[in-house]
């Protein structure tokens, strides 16, 4: 999991979580969005940028980008064939043509430049705060609940899973392809859900016990500081320029 | 032995991340794929599912809701055998007919966990992601929902569960596609291939759906009736 790094320490795990949601936030539409060489080369550089002054270590790095690339090497395998354009070169009868490659070209960039930024996202933060942090941007208070409730079960649940899947285990269970194995899949699933219903019962009771009337509250206050408001102030200008770069 | 049954720790929980993080989930569009049409259109509709889910959804029900969609997000980590390969559940149908209109908030934040945790999507897709997943899913519950009800006989609740799983999976495929083909007409041979891949899941996952909502029915009738207030 991501948070393992959050107990890093830099410049950029000590800045306001608002402010880093609001600025990844607006990268990324401004990223989607652009089509041009020079602000996509930006970005990237934007992004490499940000990850380093995070200090991620390059191999968890590198291992976070690699389920991003599988999609875009699958894209490869087509784009440059399919893409209508001047060939290049010739692979068999399959013509290359130049803006397909350009376009795939494009595409991985885009994907790896936002991702870079994410990533510098999540291993400054915890999700705990990235919750709070949405809370105080007016996300609707229904969906932050939500958001609560899933990440503390996940790892709750997962356990479970896990001794559900021993239990099985021990009963000699192969997993095959055939409708035996589905079935006992679905049985897991259901058992799963079962108890996961029921643990809701006795947390949502066990919350009413203590008191609970919809308001989570953080111990931690989020304030602006003057390398917040320096950062925010960079970061808008870089997207800034970028917008002006593509647009202009 | 120790090697034979897993430790429930929490560094399972690492290892488990860290082992699919390398598989290629169909199911989600990267980032910096789709073109800035489809994704607002996308976040367009999800928006508005959102709402109405949330609309749905009582103040109570969050602890409940929360946790069903933390046992779908850990069920979709599950992989199951597909001949040679391994596919892992979606399992959209089953949150749907559990979960009806909030099933949308419900997927929202499953996968915006899915995109911090593993980087999975991100946050421009995460509109279209959620649309193409929670949609099927309520359209499905529209239409099977009535095949459920108690006093359905055995095989009305077969079909109708089968269908489920089978529609919402192929609806989702043809979706994901269909992303893909607006952005681009050279997407069109990666779009078939996407809805192809999604053909041998549809059966597993009708078949899982039917076996999963057999067991619930048994077990415990009240999670399918829509009533998640503790």
């Amino acid at each position: 999991m991501f948070e393992e790094l959050t107990n890093g320490d830099s410049f950029i795990h000590g800045l306001d979580p608002r402010g880093k949601l609001i600025v990844v936030f607006l990268f990324s539409i401004v990223v989607a969005a652009a089509d041009r060489f020079q602000v996509l080369l930006g970005s990237l550089t934007l992004g490499l940028l940000i990850v380093l002054t995070a200090k991620v270590p390059a191999r968890k790095l590198i291992k976070r980008l690699i389920p991003v690339n599988m999609l875009i090497l699958f894209l490869w395998l087509f784009l440059p064939f399919t893409f209508g354009g001047e060939p290049l070169f010739f692979m068999g009868p399959l013509a290359v043509t130049r803006e397909g490659v350009f376009y795939a070209t494009r595409i991985s960039i885009k994907s790896n430049a936002m991702m870079l930024m994410l990533i510098a996202l999540v291993a400054s933060t915890p999700i705990f705060f990235m919750g709070h942090a949405m809370h105080q941007l007016k996300i609707p208070n229904k969906i932050v609940h939500l958001f609560f409730f899933t990440y503390r079960y996940i790892h709750a649940i997962y356990r479970e899973y896990l001794r559900l899947k021993n239990s099985i285990k021990i009963r000699g269970f192969i997993p095959k392809t055939d409708l035996h194995t589905y079935k006992t899949f679905a049985y897991m699933v259901g058992m799963l859900l079962v108890r996961s219903f029921d643990r809701a019962h006795r947390v949502h009771n066990a919350m009413l016990c203590r008191g609970f009337k919809g308001d989570l509250y953080s111990l931690k206050k989020f304030s602006f500081k003057t390398n917040d408001v320096v950062s925010i102030i960079f970061m808008m200008a870089m997207i800034v320029i970028m917008g002006v770069m593509e647009w202009a | 032995m120790e090697k034979f049954f897993q430790k429930n720790t929490k560094s399972n929980f690492k290892q488990l991340i860290q082992k699919h993080s390398y598989y290629f989930k169909a199911m989600h569009i990267s980032e910096g794929i789709l073109s800035p049409a489809v994704l607002i259109g996308g976040a367009a509709f999800a928006a508005a599912g959102v709402a109405i889910g949330l609309k749905n959804l009582e103040q109570k029900e969050i602890p409940t809701v929360g946790i069903l969609s933390a046992a779908f997000f850990v069920a979709s980590l599950i992989h199951v055998p597909a001949g040679p390969v391994s596919a892992h559940l979606i399992l959209n149908g089953l949150v749907g007919l559990i979960l009806g209109w909030k099933a949308f908030p419900a997927i929202l934040v499953g996968l915006a966990l899915q995109a911090l945790l593993f980087q999975f999507g991100g946050m421009t897709t995460l509109g279209v992601n959620t649309l193409n997943m929670a949609l099927p899913a309520v359209i499905c519950y529209h239409i099977f929902k009535n095949g459920l009800k108690a006093g359905m006989g055995k095989h009305t609740v077969i079909i109708c569960a089968f269908a489920t799983g089978f529609f919402s999976v192929l609806l989702s495929g043809i979706m994901v596609g269909l992303s893909l083909y607006l952005t681009g007409e050279a997407f069109l041979p990666a779009a078939k291939l996407v809805v192809a891949a999604h053909l041998p899941v549809m059966f597993i996952e009708g078949i899982l759906t039917t076996t999963c909502i057999l067991f619930l029915k048994k077990v415990r009738p009240e999670i399918l009736e829509g009533d998640h207030v503790s």
